[in-house]
């Protein structure tokens, strides 16, 4: 074979090989294509239903009559927040009245990594209930904050800033009311101070969470 | 040249185990093995990628040309197991969530391509299917009773979680082996995984190993008798 000829074989060789990879790309495609649109529907509902049976853990039911998932409110990055990209907030409703607020709190200083939170607040500026959504503490050390692993996270229940002082807004090795594991200080000192924070946001921001209206 | 069902099952489950023979994907196997329901779920995921891969990949065996094998296997393994993902999101949610990064790695685990390459390249669609699940299903019993072992000695319980997969109704299924147990953080830590694999491999080799000590004893004790 003369050089050209081998160049035209080779150039079909490659040619060939890429239709065929080409093909096999277009099928794989089509296929996950056909399954997102299958499954799309489901997993929405799921995560949706999920989230829901989140929000009645920390706000029961009879206290709102709206949809909460609907009822939304973006909050901008927030110091108090901690959040550095744009948060949801969801607004509870009793016969058009606000009566309460969902927020999410990002802790940045615990142990390892942040500790994100959900925290339900009644109109009156009382805790309704905190659950910790995602966290990367210790196993078996610092993860008692985590519902699945201990109450701890319900010491917050039907607190708020009018019931105690500031100074109180403490693990108790700092001086404040907060009960916590020795060894495992630094993750509730940081989930406290995320609360406490969520709540002062919530004091600042009422008027502008009371205005929604979905 | 057709090897036996039989002989393609027994390669996947005792002789050829993935997990505590070949060794490959051990990433996977160390990660989730927390509890038994986490380990088998993820184990019996990977086995119907495996047997869906080796089917799908042996019928266009020939169609495929060796230069470009191994990205079209993992372009086939990669959209089956984003189907998989998509599923178990969609019907199976909350074991979605506990699995979570698990799942899509189970394109880069090496047990998969290893048979795709090594078994359906060169054999009919059904003994492959045959071969990937039967590798698939001997990973997921390394993986179920790694994750029982963590499980029992890490927190005591067995089948914690199954109410993730099959609903709130599995709850009842859950057994607590040890009661008043305070748990032991070691065996669920990354530790306990390769402490319990290595338990799981030694346990494999003391077995093939007694099993060759019988046979040699068998063809012996004739002789000895003669002797004495």
């Amino acid at each position: 074979m003369r050089l050209p000829e081998i160049k035209s074989a080779l150039f079909q060789n490659a040619l060939r090989t890429a239709a065929i990879m080409l093909a096999f790309a277009f099928i794989g495609t089509l296929l996950l294509a056909s399954v997102f649109d299958v499954t799309r529907a489901p997993i929405e509902a799921s995560e949706k239903a999920a989230r829901l049976s989140l929000f009645k853990e920390i706000l029961a039911a009879e206290n709102y009559d709206n949809d909460l998932l609907a009822s939304q409110v973006t909050i901008a990055p927030n110091a108090l927040l901690g959040n550095r990209l744009p948060s949801i907030a969801n607004v509870a409703k009793q016969q058009q009245q606000t009566a309460g607020v969902i927020l999410e709190a990002i802790a940045h200083d615990g142990y390892s990594g942040d500790i994100k939170l959900l925290i339900a607040i009644r109109a009156d500026g009382s805790i309704s209930g905190v659950r910790v959504l995602a966290h990367k503490e210790t196993p078996g050390l610092g993860d008692y904050i985590d519902i699945a692993h201990g109450n701890w996270i319900k010491l917050f229940d039907n607190e708020s800033l009018e019931k105690t002082a500031a100074e109180k807004w403490q693990v108790k090795k700092d001086g404040g009311q907060y009960d916590y594991m020795v060894g495992a200080t630094i993750t509730p000192r940081a989930v406290v101070k995320a609360v406490k924070q969520a709540l002062q946001f919530y004091q600042q921001n009422k008027q502008t969470l009371f205005a929604v209206n979905p | 040249m057709l090897t036996s069902y039989k002989e393609i099952a027994s390669n996947g489950l005792w002789k050829q185990n993935p997990g505590v023979v070949q060794l490959l994907g051990l990433c996977p196997t160390l990660a989730v093995t927390t509890t038994a329901v986490n380990g088998l779920s993820l184990g019996l995921a990977t086995a119907l990628v495996m047997a869906a891969a080796n089917g799908a990949v042996s019928p266009v065996r020939t169609f495929i040309p060796s230069e470009i094998r191994v990205p079209v296997f993992i372009l086939v393994i990669a959209a089956l197991v984003t189907v998989i993902d998509l599923s178990i999101n969609a019907f199976a949610h909350p074991l979605h969530k506990v699995l979570g990064i698990f799942i899509p790695l189970i394109v880069v685990n090496c047990i998969v391509l290893a048979r795709v390459e090594s078994f359906a390249a060169k054999n009919a669609p059904t003994p492959s299917i045959v071969d990937g699940f039967s590798m698939g299903l001997g990973l997921a019993l390394v993986l179920g009773l790694l994750g029982a072992m963590r499980e029992i000695v890490g927190k005591g319980t067995l089948f914690s979680g199954l109410d993730l997969a099959f609903g709130p109704g599995a709850k009842q299924f859950i057994l607590t082996v040890i009661p008043d147990y305070h748990g032991f953080l070691l065996a669920v830590l990354p530790p306990g995984a390769f402490l319990g694999l290595g338990s799981l491999i030694a346990l494999r080799n003391w077995i093939e190993m007694r099993k060759a000590a019988k046979q040699s004893a068998g063809v012996t004790s004739p002789l000895s008798a003669v002797s004495h």
